[in-house]
């Protein structure tokens, strides 16, 4: 850190202090793990350089298997992304004061993981060159296409939902110069913070994160209705909406929890991401693991009552076949590691839920894989019910990009904007405390 | 307006198997290595199904010959991002290989398993490359394709029929398996065509269709073995 930006740095509050200095220094380690996952996205760009100079061949994709790895990154990314807004939107609208130093780190995971799930069914394309067919022929009536209009909604608004929260802090370090004068003036488009301008912005933040979740809600049901809207067996079924979105929304919380252990470790944000934070996600956690078990066994005992041939292939191939093994890890990672341990006080703790959101996010991927393989290679028509799938090098090489790619550009991020909205804690230290003394003492009987 | 469709007698059907070669060599069926094909990416368009019914020693065996269906409600064309897919107004369901992104979601919305993917671009030896048939597209890596009823001789017999100032009779217009077929298993026709068999047959007491309960109104119609 040069001489001169250490002064300016000197000359701010603590919050700012600890908030802005990851934007100004970087340490070694930093750079190490930027390389590696520099070089594991550069070779899963290789590995789609080659898929797309010979063809999908070259990934373990077939007949009947034809959806694989990168639908199931797919939905898996999409659905990490409803961590950001919805938890930051559904925890404004609800005036959840703790949410003040977790929203911003929410939802930039949200826009990032947006663009890295929107980009795996592209990849899964055979003629990625004619994409932009689904414009010029757009055919209303695929989910395909609701698909695309609705994710691409989703992207539009939470980048702008992202950006405008934003604006103050950008600001600052626009007026703190030390940091790229020009990109910040640029970005910071303005804003000055006069109480207009922050009356305005609370405005416009509220009225995003009113929109934002309807949108968010679209994206996963509408995911789930490309599986539904088949006549296959164990994908056809009304409950997929409403599950997807579920799931979505669990592993988007498991998504944050294990973001924000990271981060308090990285930048010493411990003042930042307290115990508090990591017990009242641990018992979101806590609570969508018993939503996913209800929801999963309601799907599973239809599936099973009604006993039809072709669904009980698909049924049992994930029961007790060939795919027991990632079905009850699934069941281990999505619902008794998380549940025996948020349940737990003493364990909704940094490492605690560090545990569990790697077991929801393994389990919620393999949620997925259960329902895109089984049914693919037990399809309706029992003479072909003899499929098998496994990926190729190539696919595993993309998805070991995706993953690489999106934790380098979120690190990447924090070199840019301040990870805590500093904005909000000072509002929330200025203002709020009292805001809800009075509110508290709204609710209560007036006293004699 | 006709209405194609086929019927196929399965007490007819010996599994020869002719139907397979003649549909691959009309419609430019690349072969594929054999690694390949044990991975399931062979192309059949028309594929003879071998279905044992019976406990050993007791069984009996029928082969159900198994081209697209030509669905009257085909669930894969309602799929399609693109409308590279879509059936036109005399019940053919066809493919637009210049248009289709490769997606698969109509592969994996067809009950009856009949589309294939070009998982790489067609490859034939010099010899091959002579005797592909002009009439017919060859399709490139990455799109999918199915059987066409040999959409392409309904076009033919269509122009030679209008040259020569006549209807179109029923024998014009013949699909290359129903051509090929040594016991007449096949039989093609328009379906609302008193005139043609299909038009009677389509009502036999021994028909069947596949997985009608699903809604799609097959237009391919088996007569059952008489056992
Ligand atoms: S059999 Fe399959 S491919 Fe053919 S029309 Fe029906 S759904 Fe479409
Ligand atoms: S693979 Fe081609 S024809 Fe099939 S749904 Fe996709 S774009 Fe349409």
């Amino acid at each position: 850190m040069r001489q001169a930006v250490r002064e300016k740095l000197a000359r701010m509050s603590n919050d700012e202090q600890i908030l802005l200095r990851p934007l100004v220094e970087t340490s070694r380690s930093f750079y190490i793990v930027a390389g590696l996952l520099a070089a594991v996205t550069l070779w899963g760009m290789f590995a789609y350089y080659l898929q797309v100079t010979y063809g999908l061949g070259r990934t373990g994709l077939n007949r009947p298997s034809y959806w694989g790895i990168y639908i199931i990154c797919f939905v898996f990314f999409i659905g990490i992304s409803h961590a950001g807004t919805l938890i930051s939107a559904i925890l404004r609208v609800s005036k959840a004061e703790w949410r003040r130093s977790i929203t911003r780190s929410a939802e930039l995971i949200t826009v990032l993981v947006i663009g890295f799930g929107a980009i795996q069914p592209i990849i899964d394309l055979g003629r990625p060159d004619r994409v932009l067919n689904v414009i010029f022929n757009a055919q209303l009536r695929s989910p395909l296409l609701w698909d695309v209009t609705s994710i691409g909604l989703y992207f539009i608004s939470c980048t702008i939902y992202l950006y405008v929260p934003m604006l103050p802090d950008l600001a600052i370090i626009r007026d703190s110069g030390i940091k790229a004068p020009r990109l910040y003036r640029f970005l910071a488009a303005g804003y000055r913070d006069t109480p207009a301008q922050r009356a305005r912005l609370e405005r416009v933040i509220g009225v995003l994160s009113i929109i934002v979740i309807p949108i968010a809600v679209s994206v996963h049901t509408v995911i789930g209705w490309i599986f539904a809207m088949t006549l296959r067996p164990m994908w056809h079924s009304t409950i997929f909406g409403p599950y997807f979105v579920m799931g979505a929304i669990y592993s988007g919380i498991a998504a944050i929890l294990v973001a924000m252990v990271v981060l308090r470790r990285a930048f010493g944000l411990q003042q930042y991401f307290k115990d508090i934070h990591f017990d009242y996600l641990g018992r979101l956690l806590l609570l969508f693991s018993l939503l996913w078990f209800y929801f999963t066994f309601a799907e599973y005992l239809t599936a099973f009552y009604g006993g039809e041939p072709g669904e009980m292939r698909a049924f049992w191939a994930k029961l007790t076949g060939p795919f027991a093994i990632p079905f009850w890890t699934m069941v281990l990672g999505c619902f008794i590691i998380p549940l025996s341990l948020m349940s737990r006080r003493s364990m909704r703790t940094p490492r605690g839920t560090l545990i569990a959101g790697i077991a929801v996010m393994i389990g919620m991927w393999l949620e997925r894989f259960n329902i895109v393989v089984p049914t693919s290679v037990n399809p309706r028509w029992e003479i072909e019910s003899i499929g098998q799938y496994l990926p190729s090098w190539v696919e595993l090489s993309i998805m070991a990009a995706t993953f690489s790619g999106f934790t380098l550009l979120y690190m990447l991020a924090t070199k840019f904007v301040p990870i805590v909205s500093i904005w909000e804690i000072k509002e929330g230290r200025e203002h709020s405390v009292r805001e809800v003394a009075d509110r508290v003492a709204e609710y209560l009987p007036e006293s004699a | 307006m006709a209405r194609w469709g086929m019927v196929i007698d399965l007490d007819r059907c010996t599994g020869c198997a002719a139907c397979e070669v003649a549909c691959k060599s009309e419609n430019n069926v690349a072969a594929v290595s054999v690694e390949q094909a044990d991975m399931g990416r062979a192309s059949s368009w028309m594929k003879v199904m071998a279905h044992v019914e019976g406990e050993f020693p007791d069984t009996t065996m029928h082969f159900y010959p198994r081209p697209c269906m030509h669905c009257d409600n085909p669930p894969c064309i309602r799929v399609c991002p693109v409308q590279a897919t879509y059936i036109d107004d005399e019940g053919i369901v066809g493919q637009i290989y210049a248009r289709c992104i490769g997606c698969r979601y109509c592969a994996n919305a067809c009950p009856y398993m009949v589309k294939y993917f070009n998982w790489y671009g067609p490859e034939w030896s010099e010899a091959e490359r002579q005797h592909l048939n002009p009439d017919v597209s060859v399709r490139p890596a990455g799109v999918i394709e199915k059987c066409t009823f040999c959409h392409h001789r309904l076009q033919k017999a269509r122009e030679d029929a209008r040259a020569e100032g006549r209807e179109l009779r029923e024998e014009d217009y013949q699909p290359a398996c129903v051509d090929v077929c040594p016991t007449n298993a096949i039989i093609f026709g328009d379906l609302d065509n008193p005139s043609h068999a299909v038009h009677t047959l389509k009502d036999d007491p021994r028909v069947l269709r596949l997985m009608e309960d699903l809604g799609t109104q097959p237009k391919v119609y088996y007569l059952r073995p008489r056992d």
